[in-house]
Formats: C-alpha cells, sequence, structure tokens
C-alpha cells in the first residue's frame, strides 16, 4: 500500500509560482464599476516598503517565478516602481506593467523602459469618451490615449484591456478599431468576472445574451478583415458557459498574489474564503506561504473535493471551477463552481443570466430609479463595506 | 510572407522582439516569454532557438548543433523546425 501517499495528489510537492502578481497599492486614480479588487479595501493595513517588495522578487525568484505583474489598484502611484522594475529585471522575470495609463509620463515610460520593463497592459473602459470617463468616474479617455502613443514610441508591445460589460459590450467593434488605430499587438476584451465590485454591481452589469453573441460575431469578423499580426482575445463570460474555467489552473498551482499590505493568495480574490491562513509576508517570508499555508494547500489536487466533482472525469481539467465562485454564491468554497450545469446551485447562475434578459437600455446608463451603480472608491468603501 | 523568405542555408533567424528566450532552472527549460505568457520549450526546440541569435545563418545553426550533439544530417528537422517557428512569430527570418 506504499503508493497510496503517491497516489495521494495533496502529497505531491507543489511547482514552482511561475506567475507572481503584486499588487503595489490598492491606491487608485480611477473608480471602475467592474474592478475585482475587495469591496473593502480601505480596512487593508499599510503598504509593504520597497525594501519589502525587493525580498519578495527575489524569494520568488528563487522558487521558480518567471512571468511579474505589476498592478494595483494603481501601480504608478508607488514612486518606487522604478527601482522594484530594475530588481525584477535583474533577476530574470519578464515584466508586465498593468496600468490605467494615469502618471505614466514620458519621463517615467522612459526610466521604466531603461529600468528593463517588458511591457505595458493599457486599460480603456470604452471606445467612446462619453462611456470610458462615465465608468471609470474620471476624465481619462484622452489621457490614455496620449499614453498608448507613448507606449508605441518607447517600442513596447502593448496589450489593450478591456473589461466588457452590458454598458460597454455593444462597442466590440469600435474598440477593436480603436485598438488597431492605436497599434496595440494584443487586445483583451475581458468579460466581466464578478468578483468585488463588479460583484457588488452584477445586476448592471451583466449583459444578455445576445449581446455576448453580438460580441463575439463582430470579433470573428474583426480578425478576419485586419490585416497585420493582432492577437485578439475574447475572454467568454463564464455565466454563459455550461463548464467552469479552470481558475488559476487550480488554486495554489501556479499563481501566487501579494496583496498591497503584504498578504500572500493563491488568487486576487481569495482572500475571501473563510478559515485559512494566508500568511503575511513581512512575517514569513514567500516559501512558507507558498509550501507551508493552508491557505495554499487547502485547495491544491483534488482531495478536498465534493460531489458531482470528485467522481467527475473532467475534474483534471477544470479542477471544479473557481473556489471563490463557488463561495460567493453558495457558501461552500469546496462546491462545485455553480457555472457547472452538473452542481446543484447551477440554478443561481441561470437565474442571474436571465435576470440580464429583463428589457432594459443596453448602452445608456441605468435610469436612477434602479439600483445604483457602485463607484469603486475609498468613500464607497469606508462607509458600505465597513 | 514565407514565399517573400523562403528559408535556405543562407536564411539568418533571430527571435522575434516579442518574445524574450531564457533558460528556466526550475523548470529544466528554455523558455520563450511574451506579455503575460510563457512557453517551456522541449530541449531540441530550446538548442536552436538559442543558437538563433541574427548572426548564425541556418547552415551555421545546423552545424552548431550537429557538432554539439555529435549527429548528422539534421538539416531537415532543423529547417522544419524553423518554418514552424516562423509560422508562431516566435522567429523572423530578415532578408
Amino acid at each position: 500500500m506504499g503508493h497510496v501517499a503517491v497516489m495521494n495528489t495533496q502529497a505531491r510537492v507543489p511547482g514552482p509560482p511561475l506567475w507572481l502578481l503584486l499588487e503595489l497599492t490598492y491606491r487608485c486614480p480611477l473608480h471602475c464599476v467592474f474592478c475585482y479588487n475587495p469591496t473593502d479595501f480601505t480596512r487593508t493595513g499599510p503598504e509593504l516598503s520597497t525594501e519589502d517588495w525587493l525580498r519578495v522578487l527575489r524569494e520568488a525568484r528563487a522558487l521558480g517565478a518567471v512571468q511579474l505583474g505589476l498592478s494595483g489598484g494603481e501601480p504608478l502611484v508607488r514612486d518606487d516602481l522604478e527601482l522594484i522594475v530594475a530588481e525584477a529585471h535583474r533577476l530574470g522575470f519578464y515584466i508586465n506593467l498593468i496600468t490605467s495609463g494615469v502618471g505614466l509620463s514620458e519621463t517615467r515610460i522612459a526610466a521604466l523602459k531603461a529600468a528593463g520593463l517588458d511591457h505595458i497592459q493599457l486599460s480603456f473602459q470604452d471606445s467612446s469618451k462619453q462611456m470610458n470617463d462615465f465608468l471609470s468616474s474620471t476624465r481619462t479617455f484622452d489621457l490614455k490615449s496620449k499614453v498608448a502613443a507613448l507606449i508605441k514610441q518607447y517600442d513596447y508591445p502593448m496589450v489593450l484591456n478591456v473589461v466588457l460589460h452590458r454598458l460597454n459590450i455593444d462597442h466590440v467593434e469600435e474598440i477593436l478599431n480603436m485598438a488597431d488605430r492605436l497599434g496595440a499587438e494584443y487586445v483583451e476584451l475581458a468579460n466581466t468576472q464578478y468578483y468585488g465590485w463588479a460583484w457588488h454591481n452584477r445586476d448592471q452589469l451583466m449583459p444578455s445574451r445576445a449581446q455576448v453573441e453580438r460580441a463575439e460575431a463582430a470579433t470573428k469578423r474583426f480578425r478576419e478583415r485586419i490585416g497585420r499580426p493582432m492577437q485578439i482575445y475574447f475572454v467568454v463570460p463564464d455565466y454563459f458557459e455550461r463548464r467552469p474555467k479552470p481558475c488559476m489552473n487550480g488554486l495554489g498551482s501556479i499563481f501566487l498574489t501579494v496583496t498591497p499590505d503584504g498578504t500572500a493568495l493563491p488568487c486576487h480574490a481569495a482572500r475571501m474564503l473563510p478559515g485559512l491562513e494566508f500568511p503575511n509576508v513581512r512575517d514569513s517570508g514567500v516559501k512558507h506561504a507558498w509550501f507551508d499555508s493552508s491557505g495554499f494547500n487547502r485547495f491544491r489536487g483534488d482531495d478536498w473535493m465534493k460531489e458531482p466533482c470528485r467522481s467527475c472525469p473532467e475534474k483534471a481539467r477544470d479542477f471544479g471551477g473557481c473556489r471563490c465562485q463557488a463561495f460567493l454564491m453558495t457558501g461552500d468554497a469546496a462546491n462545485a463552481d455553480p457555472v457547472c450545469d452538473l452542481s446543484p446551485h447551477h440554478h443561481l447562475v441561470t437565474e442571474a443570466v436571465a435576470n440580464a434578459e429583463r428589457p432594459r437600455p443596453a448602452q445608456q446608463p441605468r435610469p436612477a430609479e434602479e439600483k445604483p451603480l457602485v463607484f469603486r472608491t475609498p468613500a464607497n468603501s469606508a462607509t458600505l463595506f465597513p | 510572407m514565407d514565399d517573400a523568405n523562403p528559408i535556405s542555408g543562407a536564411s539568418i533567424p533571430a527571435i522575434d522582439r516579442r518574445f524574450r528566450l531564457q533558460w528556466e532552472a526550475a523548470q529544466n527549460a528554455h523558455v520563450l516569454l511574451y506579455p503575460e505568457g510563457m512557453i517551456k520549450l522541449n530541449t531540441s526546440a530550446g538548442e536552436i532557438l538559442k543558437r538563433c541569435d541574427g548572426k548564425a545563418t541556418l547552415a551555421d545553426i545546423t552545424a552548431s548543433l550537429e557538432q554539439s550533439f555529435g549527429a548528422s544530417g539534421l538539416s531537415g528537422d532543423v529547417f522544419a523546425f524553423i518554418a514552424m517557428a516562423v509560422e508562431k512569430k516566435w522567429v523572423t527570418l530578415p532578408s
């Protein structure tokens, strides 16, 4: 019976955390309604110091991390971003800056290039100035367009990221034309994932099925006529699927996030999962968090699974879906992701989708008498989610 | 595009600017890194690509591989791999 332990997937030594995401700050000049940051972000403790971040980089690289995302909030709010990039480059990371563009002056973009930044992912909220500025609750559209030109001028590969939802998904063709005009090499049309602020605003953000289908068709037409290499990722909204996404390739498999206050998480939303230890890298370092903490070990392998996942032949492909989504919708993080139509909770997803089918204006901000969109602001965080 | 750049022994392949090739000890493999993604290469792909420095010709690369691995007659495999790598835009063949 000696090989029982070998068959136990929990006992396998985890591979390296290939993907390291540093959420350098929750401060952000934008107030996007679909942000996946936690709604109670104002309760987060003080941000890590420069020296702490550099230590996190060294420890994670020693474990085999190689793709680095620098995100937030808005990472450019940190005035030590260039120092962090320089150390990451020295260590051999491939460095992705995930930014709204606000604060990306020519001085800083040149300094980041010199420090070794590999790539910039620039977010737009829409192809129209009016909707971009409404959704982010800022006047940033013109600034973002200028930043896109700077990214090209400094010869970074540019990923243009647009989070799609009910209020902008009908503009996909215009968004792709804008991406082409701006010279983007990659475009991510990322349908909203419902966590954080997006979860709170889900009813207003959920598109109808017809909207999703039109957007996919428009993307397909654009792919067929574009005359230069441009990679378009259309991230399908999982609520409209019958099988869940293989979230994070399984929690604790390849992905490691560190939040602004130093909490190590197996995905950026996982702090909501109850009963788990998520160590702070100030106290115990990255290696302990990755290998020894319950926060990373609890959902490794498949021993934690319940039915219908446990006996499902597809469990090695989708890992039961997203733990956070299972917890948010069913109250138990070990349940099947309710996106799966084999889940006894699947009706929660179909009801949310059906709710999006009721007639109402698709492209305009909703009438004032309906439940209002809640913008991601420190004031809303402090008063609504104390 | 392939027609404009037929692959020959005189071709000088280089890693496309959108990719970065590096050795990763933790994975015991060469990898190609690109925005938010990574391709883990098998041994032969890594050995070919690490020689694509924008200076060596395909004939040089083949000779170097044959010498390193004590083999002969590798050019068919190398050309086929480079054709695939050009198709995937990992490699460019500046004319």
